[in-house]
């Protein structure tokens, strides 16, 4: 059994982006404030810090997850993949690439944790709908698109990858 | 929006949870997906001293028929459950509900079982659970009585409170299965597609009766039994009185009773499958 004392720094060692990384959490630090501030990843985004918003998606073992909502030292010998990942070496990678051709994003705030809900949906689901597209992102809050760009790159991207024409999204 | 500081212990068997829960009691928190409790630690709304993480338990992550029940353990992610591919067919009400209980994000860690165990009045597993007339195991540390198995109806006993005690573990919840001459709707009316429910309804509908159980207007999931061949709108007018409606920022009363009726009419009255 594991076991860690409050306020006792514990050794962390999580694959990130698919490099071993190691970092100190103590029992209470999220796996938000772990990625940012002990590894130094600050493409992830914190909003509402309860599950609701999230900005803070990342992939935990490819799945996606709020990590506002996952203990650091639960993420102990996991990969996590964060919207540093999704680069195609030193440029975009072919859904970053979308979202910037359809105005997918202003801010920026929300969009790494929706890259990386994308990112999933897209493995899972090759041929989406309109429709599964917008209920994916319901677990997303983008106050500045009205999303409308953000179902075109999905849409465009997931016929790319099959080598179609994507539907034409209803705004 | 950060917890306070715990303790924290990941056992990997199921009489080592018992032990700490035994020990620490009221003190201690189970953490299983942590798509509510997490949330609720950050708010600090609970300041445990000790958080017991049930993720490497083995024996809790199953989905099981036995009997004429479908079974799921306290490790098993709701996701497992939209996955699995009997679902539609043995509880169909579930089929038709999981796609509302939050969102794909949250159901790839959320268990079942911690929808069941938080008790959000508005929560879909707890109406579906209380509906059907499922049970719940619990499981704590005695020699003898260490198990018992709480019907849903008793189990709910308010807003986030239920029957279980601060030593006990939810093991698993048990749905029935369907039965072949009912028919199963749900339908919900919600801020936005996964968000709380302002009004959700789940319908058991028998050759003689219907049960039709209400969530996100009572402090509870609320079950009420109906004949067939009552007059659907008075039955549907007293339902929604009988469940206090308050006003609050989302909706008010009026509106939740309004949606009683109005869904429940549309619920109950659409051609069946």
């Amino acid at each position: 059994m594991t076991r860690i004392a409050a306020s006792t720094p514990h050794r962390v060692r999580l694959i990130l982006n698919g490099r071993e990384r190691v970092g100190r959490a103590e029992s209470r630090m999220l796996l938000s404030d772990f990625i940012r501030h002990e590894l130094g990843a600050t493409g992830t985004h914190l909003g509402c810090e309860h599950g609701v918003c999230g900005a803070c998606t990342v992939r935990v073992d490819g799945v996606a997850s709020r990590s506002c909502l996952m203990l650091a030292v639960q993420a102990e010998g996991r990969r996590i993949d964060t919207v540093e990942g999704l680069c195609d070496g030193d440029g975009l990678g072919d859904l970053q690439a979308a979202f910037k051709r359809h105005h997918a994003l202003q801010c920026g705030f929300c969009t790494a944790g929706i890259l990386n809900s994308c990112a999933e949906f897209l493995e899972q689901t090759p041929e989406p709908s309109e429709r599964d597209v917008r209920d994916m992102l319901s677990g997303h809050l983008c106050r500045c698109t009205g999303y409308t760009g953000i179902v075109a790159a999905v849409l465009e991207v997931a016929a790319e990858r099959r080598g179609s024409q994507p539907e034409t999204p209803h705004v | 929006m950060k917890p306070a500081a715990f303790d924290y212990a990941r056992p990997e068997s199921r009489k080592e949870v018992l032990k700490l829960l035994a020990e620490a009691g009221s003190d201690a928190r189970v953490l299983a997906g942590g798509q509510s409790l997490m949330a609720v630690l950050n708010m600090r709304l609970a300041e445990p001293s000790l958080v017991i993480d049930i993720g490497n338990v083995a024996d809790l992550r199953y989905i099981e028929i036995r009997d004429d029940r479908l079974c799921i353990g306290a490790n098993t992610r709701q996701a497992e459950l939209v996955a699995w591919p009997e679902l539609a067919e043995r509880v169909p009400l579930l089929a038709q509900v999981m796609p509302w209980v939050g969102h794909f994000q949250t159901r790839n860690r959320g268990t079942v079982c911690g929808s069941v165990a938080h008790a959000d009045p508005s929560a879909e597993l707890p109406l579906c659970l209380a509906v059907l007339g499922g049970e719940i195991v619990l499981e704590r540390r005695h020699w003898r009585r260490g198990r018992r198995v709480v019907p849903a109806g008793e189990f709910f006993q308010g807003l986030l409170t239920t029957a279980r005690a601060p030593d006990e573990l939810i093991t698993g919840v048990r749905f029935p299965l369907a039965r072949s001459d009912h028919h199963y709707r749900f339908t919900e009316v919600a801020m936005r597609h996964g968000d709380f429910a302002l009004v959700a309804l789940a319908a058991d509908i028998g050759p003689d009766d219907i049960l039709l159980g209400a969530g996100g207007v009572a402090d509870r999931p609320v079950v009420r039994r109906m004949p067939r061949d009552a007059d659907l709108d008075t039955e549907l007018n007293t339902f929604a009185w009988s469940l206090g409606a308050e006003d609050d920022g989302h909706a008010s009363a009026a509106y939740r009773r309004q949606l009683v009726r109005e869904l429940g009419y549309k619920l109950l009255t659409e051609a069946q499958p």
